[in-house]
């Protein structure tokens, strides 16, 4: 199972566009994509790093 | 014979009077701008930028800026997705001072001459000065001369004195909206509070920043009402928000501000400070666009913010430095008073 970024919920439960397009946009990930817990995240001028308490830390970096 | 007033066009009053004067527009003729037809926009973003060339200059200031201490904020700014009392996603985070150092070698980097260092805080308390004195030392021990800027909050005579001590050039407070509309937007303290310490600042020698959030349920009239308290306060700088719906915060569901109403109140805002440095802040990826980004840069601005914010994200700064440089628009220098 997969979690939103944006808004935490399943991605399989209903229609994330608009999350989507924030993500794109505007918007680091505030919720790990694998358990949906809360991230710890700290943007940057070039990027961000968001961070897991189970999961670890990702970040903008390729 | 004299036209009747109502018969004047607000734009040819501008001209005469800020463009060929540099005197601000009154609130009633800021309405009278902020209300001007579509198709009208054209003309009035043309007015704006010969303002802004005729008392500005042709310079743009390019900063940028870091969260030093990210949430948990026990204010309760409505729009605000780092206040702690609404159910943002938004988790409390410090940055180090290494990365305090690397986020201002980010910034000097792409040519920027401002580098701010926020904090969502009411006010300072001794760890943030602290952590906030260490950051500058290690700045400059970094061999980075960025001109430094705080936004710390609402300040003591006694932290403003301190500040100064720290050789911060600049003090960012946002009055946030009109006077009038603040308690609908605030409840956890009051404008007349951050204009206090807006005077504090002034007084003790640093430029005042300050401006505010478009989009936040403000008729025109209190826009209007904002734009002439900003001109009383007589700032150094105004950055020009535009309301980002963040989740979990009351504004979440809030309409984002179309493209023409932004340009018209960028406009209108130039022409009620025809002197001050008005800087595209937060927002303007929703709101304009790459298209309307432009539009906005030849219609009164001349400042900018590069990269990302604080909890959000801009576009690459690259991307902005290459717009200056295909509308001919040279970047403020280090030290260069535009």
């Amino acid at each position: 199972m997969t979690y939103c970024s944006f808004c935490g919920k399943e991605e399989a439960d209903g229609d994330h566009a608009f999350c989507r397009q924030r993500l794109s946009m505007i918007d680091p990930p505030r919720y790990c994509s694998e358990c949906a817990r809360r991230m710890v995240v700290q943007v940057t001028p070039d990027g961000w790093a968001a961070r897991c308490s189970r999961h670890g830390e990702i970040t903008s970096r390729p | 014979m004299t036209a009747a007033p109502e018969q004047i066009d607000v734009l040819d009053e501008a001209r005469e009077q800020v463009l060929e004067r540099g005197v601000g527009l009154s609130e009633a003729q800021v309405l009278k701008v902020l209300e001007l037809p579509e198709d009208r926009i054209p003309d009035l973003l043309a007015l704006a930028h010969q303002v802004r060339e005729r008392w500005c200059g042709p310079e743009v200031e390019v900063e940028g800026i870091v969260s030093l201490k990210t949430g948990g904020c026990p204010e309760d700014c409505h729009f605000c997705s780092q206040s702690g009392q609404f159910p943002s996603p938004v988790r409390s985070a410090w940055l180090d001072i290494p990365g305090l150092v690397r986020a201002a070698r980010q910034t000097r980097d792409t040519g920027a001459t401002e580098f701010c260092i926020v904090a969502a805080v009411r006010g300072p308390d001794k760890r943030l000065l602290s952590q906030v004195r260490d950051g500058i030392k290690a700045i400059r021990e970094d061999g980075n001369d960025i001109q430094i800027a705080c936004s710390l909050g609402m300040l003591t005579q006694e932290q403003v004195d301190e500040l100064v001590a720290m050789g911060v050039h600049r003090y960012n407070h946002n009055l946030e909206t009109a006077r009038s509309h603040f308690p609908e937007v605030v409840t956890t303290h009051s404008w007349e509070e951050r204009w206090d310490t807006l005077r504090m600042i002034r007084d003790a020698g640093m430029e005042v920043c300050c401006g505010g959030i478009i989009g936040m349920g403000e008729t025109l009239a209190q826009r209007a009402e904002f734009a002439v308290q900003l001109a009383e306060l007589e700032p150094d700088e105004v950055p020009l928000n535009f309301l980002i719906p963040n989740p979990g915060t009351p504004y979440e569901n809030y309409p984002v501000v179309e493209g023409a109403e932004a340009l018209r109140t960028v406009g209108a805002f130039r022409l009620a400070l025809p002197r001050t440095i008005l800087r595209f802040a937060g927002g303007r990826e929703l709101t304009f666009g790459d298209l309307g980004a432009k539009q906005g840069m030849l219609g009164g601005i001349n400042a900018i913010i590069v990269g990302n914010y604080l909890t959000n994200l801009g576009r690459p700064a690259q991307q902005d430095l290459d717009m200056l440089e295909e509308l001919s628009m040279p970047i403020k220098a280090l030290n260069q008073t535009l």
